[in-house]
């Protein structure tokens, strides 16, 4: 296997904001999806209030290792994972570890928004009900004025709480399904492709919003779109055939890579 | 050649014919720009005012290209968001038209010169001009060598070659100024030739631009090299002849 080619994070000016304290460390990561091996030895560290992106071909590995952080891969059948992911140096995989805790810390946005069939205002008040985050009623407002606020969504739907979060375009819904996921307080948001199914306009205040958000919390994006991962991210890592073949500043991966295969494929020239 | 090196072309092939394209504009751009210097020296050394009329006006078609090319970069960016290398080869040939288009318009300056030359008595540091010439239309023809082979070592070379054009030009200023303090007479024609020299100076200067360039194309970093600047400073150089010249001289200067 090749080793992968890595860059000091800081090094270009646009990751000069943010700790680059790693939140998330990942140290040779197995997955296997029954006897198909998908990510092999994947060494990452994920940079705490950055935006890292994940890029790579279709079936490179990259949403697999992004499920990899809040455990999602347990609830497929088959999966096995190897190698240590650590957060804040508590080992997520350590088996005495309650998994729903896990993934109130770490948030997830999937590619199609997927509101519940419920009012705008209980979609963001779900997550703090279940985990007990609010004593009263007031506090429950609070915490749904505020995460909306956050996502960037209050102004368009305060006259509206009440009403279906499926009524709202693909847009807004995918920002009440970010305020859903920062209702819970997490430190980590994951975003699998969250722009994929939406139109430029969308897209753009998705990215605003990302580039907000990143102030409070540590966020690891997988898109398809190179462009969306040099606009978004500080931090890219280039997954290709389960590998991570390299990881830097997003600046510097976008300008001058230092691996063949990450030119051939951020050039869209044949691997 | 826009490919040279990554392996493989673009899953987009006009992609590809765009980016050579491209290439080879520059490179065009870049033999005209040649033939323009060749011939505005021709022109002051052969006393030739109809061929430095015609290097005037062939100035145009170096515009013309340079035009072309900022379309095409222009069209390139906005329709192909180009990455990695693409992205510094497209960069580069922004930045290496300009300076090309630099280096004609110093051709065109020379010549419109060689015409007053022409009908005037010539003087004794003329002679130096094609020597000088000679070298700065070396580092043109080896930097665009240096980019067609995508050569850093060559470009590096180039680099460092313009500390000699630079050494020509003060012995150039030297000589002009001692002629000029000898006989007064010669003052408006030599101011002419160090207008020329000053110009094949500059040319050397781009040129060194483009060798800049061409590393950032390669390696996608900045070139760190370094080298004494320009030879003997000439502003001292003309204030010690003031003095040498005598008192009056001196007072003039003040």
């Amino acid at each position: 296997m090749d080793a992968t080619v890595e860059t000091e994070p800081g090094t270009a000016e646009t990751a000069a904001t943010g700790t680059d304290a790693a939140k998330i460390s990942a140290r040779g990561v197995d997955v296997f999806y029954g006897d198909k091996q998908a990510l092999f030895g994947v060494d990452l560290e994920i940079p705490e209030n950055q935006v890292t992106a994940l890029i790579g071909p279709s079936g490179c590995g990259k949403s697999t290792f992004l499920r990899c952080i809040n455990r999602m891969n347990d609830v497929i059948e088959g999966c096995r994972v190897r190698g240590t992911i650590l957060m804040d140096s508590m080992d997520i995989y350590d088996p005495t570890l309650d998994v729903v805790q896990l993934r109130a810390r770490v948030g997830m946005v999937f590619q199609k928004p997927n509101p519940f069939p419920k009012s705008i205002y209980d979609n963001v008040a779900y997550g703090p009900r279940i985990h007990g985050l609010c004593a009263d009623k007031a506090e429950v407002d609070e915490i749904v004025m505020t995460s909306l606020e956050k996502a960037g969504l209050l102004n368009e739907v305060i006259d509206r709480l009440n009403e279906p979060g499926t009524g709202l375009s693909g847009g807004q819904q995918q920002r009440l399904c970010i305020a859903r996921a920062i209702a819970v307080s997490p430190d980590v948001i994951l975003m699998d492709e969250p722009c994929s199914a939406l139109d430029p306009i969308a897209t753009a205040r998705i990215e605003e919003l990302i580039e907000n958000l990143r102030e409070r919390y540590t966020i690891v994006i997988v898109t398809h779109s190179m462009q969306q991962a040099a606009r978004v991210s500080q931090r890219t890592a280039f997954f290709h055939l389960g590998n991570l073949v390299e990881v830097g500043d997003t600046e510097q991966m976008f300008t001058n890579p230092h691996d063949e295969r990450t030119q051939g494929y951020i050039t869209g020239r044949y691997g | 050649m826009a490919t040279k090196q990554t392996s493989g072309g673009h899953i987009v092939k006009s992609y590809d014919e765009e980016l050579e394209h491209l290439n080879n504009d520059i490179i065009k751009m870049g033999g005209l720009t040649e033939t323009q210097i060749a011939r505005s020296i021709e022109s002051v050394v052969k006393r030739d005012p109809e061929l430095a009329v015609r290097v005037v006006a062939d100035d145009e078609l170096v515009d013309d290209l340079n035009y072309q090319i900022d379309i095409q970069t222009t069209r390139l960016l906005a329709l192909r968001q180009p990455m990695a290398l693409d992205l510094r080869h497209i960069v580069a040939a922004l930045k290496i038209s300009a300076d090309l288009e630099r280096i004609a318009d110093y051709a065109a300056n020379i010549s419109k010169r060689a015409i007053t030359l022409s009908s005037a008595a010539p003087v004794a540091p003329v002679h130096s001009i094609p020597r000088m010439s000679r070298q700065a239309q070396q580092m043109l023809k080896d930097v665009i060598d240096a980019y067609i082979a995508r050569d850093v070592e060559k470009a590096v070379t180039v680099w460092h070659a313009d500390e000699t054009l630079d050494i020509m030009y003060t012995s150039l200023f030297r000589e002009a100024l001692t002629y000029m303090i000898e006989d007064p007479r010669s003052i408006s024609i030599c101011t002419h030739l160090l207008f020329i020299a000053k110009n094949i100076e500059r040319i050397g200067d781009h040129v060194t631009n483009i060798a800049e360039t061409i590393y950032f194309l390669v390696h996608g970093d900045r070139m760190r090299e370094s080298r004494p600047k320009g030879g003997p400073d000439v502003e001292n150089l003309s204030l010690s002849f003031a003095e040498r010249a005598g008192p009056k001289a001196e007072e003039d200067e003040k």
